[in-house]
């Protein structure tokens, strides 16, 4: 949705000029005559608005405030250390961001040739009738608990993943990035599906009528076109992988181990997000570890932050090329 | 070959009376009366290259004729207007000239359309390979958004594998020179198409149809959307280009389809409101003497 709404301002800058009158009207309205009926509906709608920035603006304090004490207590090199033995002290966070960053890597390796494949497949081959059926189909995926994920990963990929690929164990980083690929499928694909179409008919028929065929305008003129809603939906689908954690807890075996060498992606990992919530119950309140796992947060955070900011950054710089006219 | 010859002949005359004075008005009237001595003496020509034959075209949209039963012939080197009503079906007849048409969900289409004699709706043929026969310029202007200027012209020729870059280069500097646009656009070359003036983006569009060199261009509202000095532009640029070209183009504009075009032919939708050809002749003709009584109301803008 966000990517079809993003595309279609590229398109026509001039919607926001048409929005203007509106915005007047409402001033009128607001003048002297005193509407109390639209008075109180504006003010509520406005503590209403407020208040959901001031929560999250509290979370984040709250974050920064449990957090923070994390990068004093505990020495730099300790803390991005390769060892992670919170009972021994050793709070060595590098292995878990590595594990999120592979598991995350990997999960979206998969699920973008896919997710953008399916796309194009829904948007621009299925006829009528296979995407009325196929558009509501993907997007309940998408509402599929991730425990329950989780629970099929351990009793059915992972198997399938230790005997295919003669592991040691099916909990594996690859076991993980499996499930994330498939958690993230649906936003990808149907907020790739918004973006592709987006894009005007008459940028399909323009590559048509200059004799390309059917494949060659989807390739090179409409999923370029779509670029910028296509870029929203893998860092979307980025966003729900690095922050996922039941089903990657279930099934990727949570060792602690740093996935450096050539066979990690198919021996256990674990991740921030596995971390935390597997240790958070165990903590006392206040202690070095408590504060360390709120440090995990945080680096998490600024981790998804950046994955955002990118994302932004790609369409901004869009934007600005592509919006002279 | 021919043709070349009396399109020069048409010039000449056109340059004459520009050179001892003659109004404007004058040397297009002597230019016209020159185009019609011409093709009445050339029954047919429409077989030669670039020429067009429709016979009984009709089409529609599922259950819903928007064109029914069109017969006309374009000539080769010439331009032939097409105008109408709102809705008469011109863009829908204009999509069918180049099987555009059938890329709409739904889209069909029946009878025969041909091109230099072929029926471009015969068994076998690949619809992709009339399109690079037969051009099209759309109304709104749609440079490639994600492709710079020069990739735009080129991606055409890129399609056709004009993989040597020399070549490549040659061929998208005569298409913008052709285009008349090469000026304006010769140092920003590798800057996106999106970032050009609507009018500059329209001839870029013509510059991206050209450099494939088709046989037939196809203009669908071209100058709707553009200011009366850049439509002006795309008329003169119109008129250079039916030297080498067949061009047909839809259009609203009265005085546009008087000016530029050799021949007109006026749609007009029936009770059942699909599209059916009224009358099709010398532009001159149907603008001073229609035969029929609809196109002379359409003409004099007493409806429509
Ligand atoms: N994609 C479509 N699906 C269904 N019907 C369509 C479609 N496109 C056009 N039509 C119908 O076909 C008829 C002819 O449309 P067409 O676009 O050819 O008209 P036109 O003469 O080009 O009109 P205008 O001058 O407004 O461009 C109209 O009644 C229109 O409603
Ligand atoms: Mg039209």
């Amino acid at each position: 949705m966000c990517g079809a709404r993003m595309n279609d301002q590229e398109q026509q800058p001039r919607r926001e000029a048409r929005v203007e009158p509106v915005s007047t009207a409402r001033g009128l309205g607001q003048g002297r005559d005193h509407h109390w009926g639209e008075f109180l509906v504006e003010n509520a709608i406005r503590v209403l608005g407020f208040s959901a920035i001031g929560f999250v603006v509290l979370i984040f304090l709250f974050l920064l405030q449990e957090g923070l004490p994390t990068f004093f207590r505990v020495e730099l090199p300790i803390l991005f250390g390769q060892r992670w033995y919170p009972t021994f002290d050793l709070y060595g966070t590098m292995p878990l961001i590595l594990g999120s960053v592979l598991v995350t890597i990997v999960a979206i390796a998969i699920a973008l040739p896919l997710g953008v494949a399916t796309a194009v497949f829904v948007r621009e081959v299925a006829p009528n009738w296979a995407r009325e059926i196929l558009k509501p189909m993907i997007e309940t995926l998408a509402g599929i608990p991730s425990v329950v994920l989780g629970f099929f990963g351990m009793t059915i990929v992972a198997p399938l993943v230790r005997d295919v690929l003669g592991a040691p164990t099916g909990l594996t980083a690859f076991t993980g990035a499996l499930l994330l690929a498939y958690m993230s499928l649906p936003t990808i694909i149907s907020v790739a599906e918004d973006a592709l179409d987006a894009v005007p008919k008459s940028y399909r028929d323009a590559g048509l009528a200059m004799g390309a065929t059917r494949w060659q305008t989807i390739w090179r003129v409409v999923v370029p076109a779509a670029r910028s809603g296509i870029i929203t939906a893998i860092m979307l689908g980025m966003g729900r992988a690095i922050g996922e954690t039941m089903a990657v807890m279930m099934v990727t075996g949570n060792a602690a181990r740093m996935p450096v060498t050539a066979d990690s992606l198919f021996r256990p990992v674990r991740t921030m997000t596995a971390t935390i919530a597997a240790e958070m119950g165990e903590v006392a309140r206040g202690s070095t570890h408590y504060h360390v796992l709120f440090g995990v947060g945080i680096i998490l955070f600024v981790l998804t932050f950046m994955i955002n900011l990118a994302a932004a950054s790609v369409i901004f710089q869009k934007r600005r090329r592509g919006g002279l006219r | 070959m021919n043709n070349l010859i009396t399109r020069e002949d048409t010039n000449l005359v056109a340059k004459l009376a520009r050179t001892i004075g003659a109004s404007p008005k004058l040397a297009t009237e002597a230019s016209l009366a020159q185009a019609q001595a011409e093709t009445n003496v050339r029954v047919g020509a429409a077989v030669s290259a670039g020429g067009m034959t429709i016979e009984n075209l009709t089409a529609g949209f599922a259950d819903f004729t928007a064109v029914s039963n069109i017969s006309l012939e374009i000539i080769p080197n010439k331009i032939t207007a097409i105008i109408g009503p709102s809705g008469s079906g011109k863009s829908t007849f204009l999509r069918c000239l180049d099987r555009l048409h059938e890329e709409v969900r739904g889209a069909w289409a029946g009878g025969r359309v041909l091109l230099c004699g072929e029926d471009i709706y015969a068994a076998g043929v690949d619809p992709v390979q009339i399109r690079r026969r037969v051009g099209m310029v759309f109304q709104k202007p749609n440079p490639f958004p994600t492709m710079s200027i020069y990739d735009n012209v080129a991606a055409g020729l890129r399609l056709n594998h004009f993989r040597r870059v020399p070549q490549l280069d040659e061929k998208v500097e005569q298409a913008l020179r052709q285009a008349a646009l090469w000026d304006e656009v010769k140092d920003k070359l590798q800057q996106s198409g999106a970032a050009l003036s609507g009018g500059q983006q329209q001839r870029l569009c013509i510059a991206r149809c050209l450099a494939v060199e088709p046989e037939v261009i196809l203009m669908d509202e071209p100058a709707s959307a553009l200011d009366p000095i850049a439509t002006l532009k795309i008329e003169e640029l119109m008129r250079e280009l039916a030297r080498e070209y067949t061009i047909v183009i839809v259009t609203h504009n009265m005085q546009q389809a008087g000016r530029v075009s050799d021949f007109t032919a006026f749609l007009m939708m029936d009770e059942d409101r699909a599209g059916r050809l009224v009358e099709y002749g010398h532009t001159k003709q149907i603008f001073t003497n229609p035969k029929d009584k609809r196109t002379e109301d359409y003409i004099t803008g007493r409806f429509g």
